[in-house]
C-alpha cells in the first residue's frame, strides 16, 4: 500500500498527514515494535522504520544515540522487516529509512523483495539522490514500492524536477540545511521550498504529496508546518521521549503523548 | 615513436615547470589520457556522488570553480608561487643507498616528508583553500587522522585568513597529541570526535554534519581522494605533482623510468598523486600498501583492497571494510592516518583492473621499516609512509639488483616519537603507555 494513501486520507479530512519515525530494535527489538504500534494508536498516519547504521552521516545526536544503542543491542536488517511486518500489520502505510550501503550490500533487488512481502511500503533514502538510484528505481518499480527521495533549500529547480519526477508515495522536503534533531523553531526557507516544489510537481502529470520533515516536535509547529506541506514527519521528538524515559512504561506514555499533540496539531493548521 | 615522444615530452615539461608547476601537471593529465572520471565522477564503477540533497548544490558549484579555476592563469600562477616559496616544491628525490641494501634493488626516495607542515597534505590543501576564498567562502572544516591532514588545512587557513576547524576523533587526538597542538597552535578549533570507534571514518562523519549545516560560507576541505566527486578527482589532480616531479627526477637522476613505484594507502592521495603520472607507462608496476594492523586474518586490520567488498561510504562507492548486514567494520592500525575502512575510488578502479597491485603490511613490519630507514638514511618517516617503505622491501628483494623502485616518503615521523618510543621500549620508565 503506497504511503500515499495515508496522505490522500488525511488531505480529505481537510488536515495533513503525520509521520513517525522510529530505528527498529530501538529501545529494543519488541520495545520499537510496541512504540511504532503506540503512535499509530495514538494517531500517526504512517511509520518510517530506521535502519541502523553504523555511519549515521546525516543525524544528529538523538537518532545517533538511538541507532547505536540498536546496534549495541545487536539489531539486524532482518529484525528491521520483522518490525515493518508487524507495524504494517495494524494496518498504516510503514516505509523503512535507510542510508544507502545496507540496502546495497543487501542488493537492491532482493531488498525490495523483502521489503514488499513485509508488508512495507517503500524505502525513504537520504543519502541517495536520483542519479546514482538507477538499481532502486528498477527494483522498486519490480516490486510496486513507494521511494521517497529528499529536495533541500538548496536544491535548484532543476533539481527538484528531476527528484519529484522519479519520487513515488511522497517527496520529502527537508526543513532546513543540517542534520535530523528537534529545533526550536521551523526555518523560514521552509514554506517557500513547499510552494517551489508544488509548483514543480503541478507542473507534471502525477500528483505528489509534500512532507516537510527535519526539526520538527511540538504541537505547534506541527500545525505551523500542517499549514503549508501535506505532511509532518517528527523522529528525534519520539526518541527523545524514549531516551529519557525511567522506564518501558514511561517512554510509551511519552510516545503516546507527543502523538496525541502533534496529531492534534495537524489538525489544527488548516 | 612513443619514447621519442615521451623523451619530448620530458624536456618540454623540465623547461617549462617552474613557471607553470599547476599547469604542466595538466598537461601531463592530457598526456596520459587517462579516461577517467567521467563526467559524473565515475571511475568505472567506483565513484560517484552518494550525498544528500542538500549538499548538491554546493557540490556541483565547487565542480564548476575548480574546472574553471584550473584554466585560469591567475589561479595556477598562485598556487604555483605557493606550491614553490611557501611548500617548498619540488621536492627531492633522494637515492637511499644503505637502505637499498637491505631492499636488494635501488630505492629512490620521494621526500614529500620535506615539503612545510612535513607531509604531502599541503598540496592538495594550498589547492582547496584557494577554491575556497575563489568561491567567496570564509570557513574551511576538515577530518584528520594522524593530524597531517588538520595541520596542513590549519595552516592554509592562517596563511590565507579562514577560519578552520578540525575534526579527529577522539583516540586519534590521544595518539597525535602533538599535531592537536600544532593545530590549535595555529588558530584552528579541534573537536575530538566521541562517536563510534572515534577514530577518522568519525571524523569524516562529524565534517559532513558541519558542512551540511554551513555550507553557505564553508568549504569541506577533504583530505584524501575520497567523498563524493569532484573530491576523488580535485584532491588526485592537486597531488599528481609528485609523480610528475618523480617521474622527471627518477628519469635526469637514473637515465630512465622506474621500474616499481610505492606508496602507503589509507584513503589513499598520496599513493594516488605518485602514480598518476606513471599510469600511463605500462612498463612501471604501481604497488599500494595497505594497513594490515595485526595481519588481515586476525580481522584487527584497515586493508580494504585486500580484504574488503563493494559498498557506498563516505558519498562515493568503493571497496570498504563491512559485515554481512553492510556495516561499517571497526578498524585497526598502529597508523592513525591509515586506520580507515573505505579507499579512494580510483584505487579501487586500479585495483579492478591490475594496473595496480595492492597488499597489506602488518604494523610489526611497518615498525620495522620505520627503525631501518631511520638508521641506514638518518630519516624519521611518519609511521604511514613507513607501510610503504616495508612494501618497497617486499618488492626491491622481488624485482632484484636491477631495480629501481621510487618509494613515496609521503610524511615525517616527528608527530609518531610517542608511538614509535613506545613501541620499540626506549620511553624511560613509567612514561610509556
Amino acid at each position: 500500500m503506497s504511503v500515499q494513501t495515508a496522505f490522500d486520507k488525511a488531505k480529505a479530512d481537510g488536515r495533513a498527514a503525520l509521520v513517525g519515525y522510529l530505528p527498529a530494535g530501538f529501545p529494543s527489538r519488541d520495545g520499537a515494535i510496541e512504540a511504532a504500534k503506540t503512535m499509530v494508536a495514538a494517531g500517526c498516519d504512517a511509520i518510517e522504520i530506521g535502519l541502523p547504521y553504523t555511519d549515521p552521516m546525516m543525524d544528529g545526536p538523538t537518532i545517533q544515540d538511538a541507532v547505536h544503542q540498536a546496534l549495541v543491542g545487536g539489531v539486524r536488517v532482518a529484525d528491521v522487516f520483522r518490525t515493518v511486518e508487524a507495524v504494517a500489520a495494524t494496518g498504516v502505510p510503514t516505509l523503512v529509512m535507510t542510508y544507502w550501503n545496507p540496502v546495497d550490500h543487501y542488493g537492491a533487488g532482493a531488498f525490495a523483495r523483502d521489503l514488499a512481502s513485509a508488508g512495507g511500503s517503500g524505502l525513504i533514502t537520504p543519502d541517495l539522490t536520483p542519479e546514482e538510484g538507477g538499481a532502486w528505481l528498477e527494483a522498486s518499480d519490480a516490486h510496486g514500492l513507494d521511494r521517497v527521495f529528499l529536495v533541500a533549500l538548496s536544491s535548484t529547480d532543476e533539481r527538484i524536477e528531476t527528484i519529484t519526477g522519479v519520487s513515488r508515495g511522497f517527496v520529502y522536503a527537508a526543513s532546513l540545511m543540517g542534520v535530523t534533531g528537534a529545533r526550536s523553531a521551523v526555518d523560514t526557507g521552509a514554506p517557500r521550498l513547499v510552494e517551489r516544489t508544488r509548483a514543480i510537481i503541478d507542473k507534471g502529470r502525477a500528483p505528489l504529496p509534500v512532507g516537510l520533515g527535519l526539526g520538527v516536535g511540538t504541537g505547534a509547529q506541527a500545525a505551523e508546518v500542517a499549514g503549508f506541506a501535506d505532511g509532518v514527519i517528527v523522529g528525534s521528538a519520539f526518541i527523545r521521549r524514549l531516551l529519557d524515559a525511567p522506564d518501558a512504561a514511561a517512554g510509551l506514555a511519552g510516545v503516546r503523548a507527543l502523538t496525541e499533540e502533534l496529531a492534534a496539531g495537524v489538525r489544527q493548521g488548516r | 615513436m612513443a619514447g621519442l615522444v615521451q623523451y619530448f615530452t620530458d624536456r618540454i615539461g623540465r623547461f617549462s615547470h617552474d613557471r607553470t608547476r599547476f599547469l604542466m601537471t595538466m598537461d601531463t593529465a592530457a598526456r596520459g589520457a587517462a579516461p577517467v572520471p567521467d563526467g559524473t565522477g565515475h571511475f568505472g564503477r567506483f565513484g560517484g556522488r552518494f550525498a544528500p540533497e542538500a549538499l548538491m548544490a554546493a557540490l556541483d558549484e565547487l565542480t564548476r570553480e575548480f574546472d574553471t579555476a584550473k584554466h585560469d592563469p591567475a589561479f595556477t600562477a598562485e598556487l604555483d608561487d605557493l606550491l614553490a616559496n611557501y611548500a617548498g616544491r619540488p621536492s627531492l628525490l633522494t637515492e637511499a643507498k644503505r637502505f637499498s641494501e637491505h631492499a636488494g634493488a635501488r630505492v629512490l626516495l620521494k621526500r614529500e616528508d620535506l615539503n612545510h607542515t612535513g607531509s604531502h597534505k599541503i598540496n592538495n590543501v594550498l589547492g582547496q583553500a584557494l577554491l575556497t576564498r575563489r568561491m567567496g567562502k570564509s570557513r574551511v572544516i576538515a577530518e584528520t587522522g594522524a593530524g597531517q591532514h588538520g595541520v596542513a588545512t590549519a595552516t592554509a587557513a592562517a596563511l590565507l585568513g579562514l577560519t578552520c576547524t578540525v575534526y579527529m576523533g577522539e583516540v586519534d587526538t590521544e595518539r597525535q597529541a602533538l599535531n592537536v597542538a600544532r593545530m590549535r597552535m595555529l588558530g584552528a578549533e579541534v573537536i575530538p570526535v566521541k562517536t563510534g570507534s572515534r577514530t577518522l571514518k568519525d571524523a569524516c562523519n562529524e565534517a559532513f554534519r558541519d558542512w551540511v549545516a554551513t555550507v553557505d560560507d564553508t568549504h569541506y576541505c577533504i583530505g584524501s581522494v575520497m567523498g563524493p566527486h569532484p573530491f576523488p578527482m580535485m584532491v588526485r589532480d592537486f597531488q599528481r605533482i609528485i609523480g610528475v616531479e618523480a617521474r622527471r627526477q627518477c628519469v635526469d637522476m637514473t637515465g630512465g623510468l622506474p621500474d616499481a613505484v610505492v606508496a602507503c594507502v589509507g584513503g589513499g592521495s598520496n599513493a594516488i598523486g605518485t602514480f598518476h603520472a606513471f599510469v600511463p607507462d605500462e612498463s612501471v608496476r604501481l604497488y599500494g600498501f595497505e594497513a594490515g594492523g595485526d595481519g588481515v586474518t586476525t580481522g584487527r586490520h584497515a586493508a580494504t583492497l585486500v580484504g574488503g567488498s563493494l559498498g557506498v561510504i563516505h558519498g562515493m562507492r568503493t571497496y570498504l571494510l563491512q559485515d554481512d548486514d553492510g556495516q561499517t567494520l571497526e578498524t585497526h592500525s598502529i597508523s592513525a592516518g591509515l586506520d580507515y575502512p573505505g579507499v579512494g575510488p580510483e584505487h579501487s578502479w586500479l585495483h579492478d583492473t591490475g594496473r595496480a597491485e595492492y597488499r597489506e603490511i602488518t604494523d610489526a613490519e611497518a615498525m620495522d621499516a620505520f627503525s631501518l630507514l631511520c638508521r641506514t638514511e638518518g630519516i624519521i618517516p611518519a609511521i604511514e609512509s613507513a607501510h610503504a617503505l616495508a612494501g618497497a622491501l617486499k618488492v626491491g628483494r622481488e624485482l632484484g639488483p636491477d631495480a629501481t623502485i621510487v618509494v613515496c616518503l609521503s610524511g615525517r615521523g616527528d608527530k609518531d616519537m610517542h608511538t614509535a618510543a613506545t613501541f620499540f621500549g626506549l620511553m624511560p620508565e613509567g612514561e610509556g603507555e
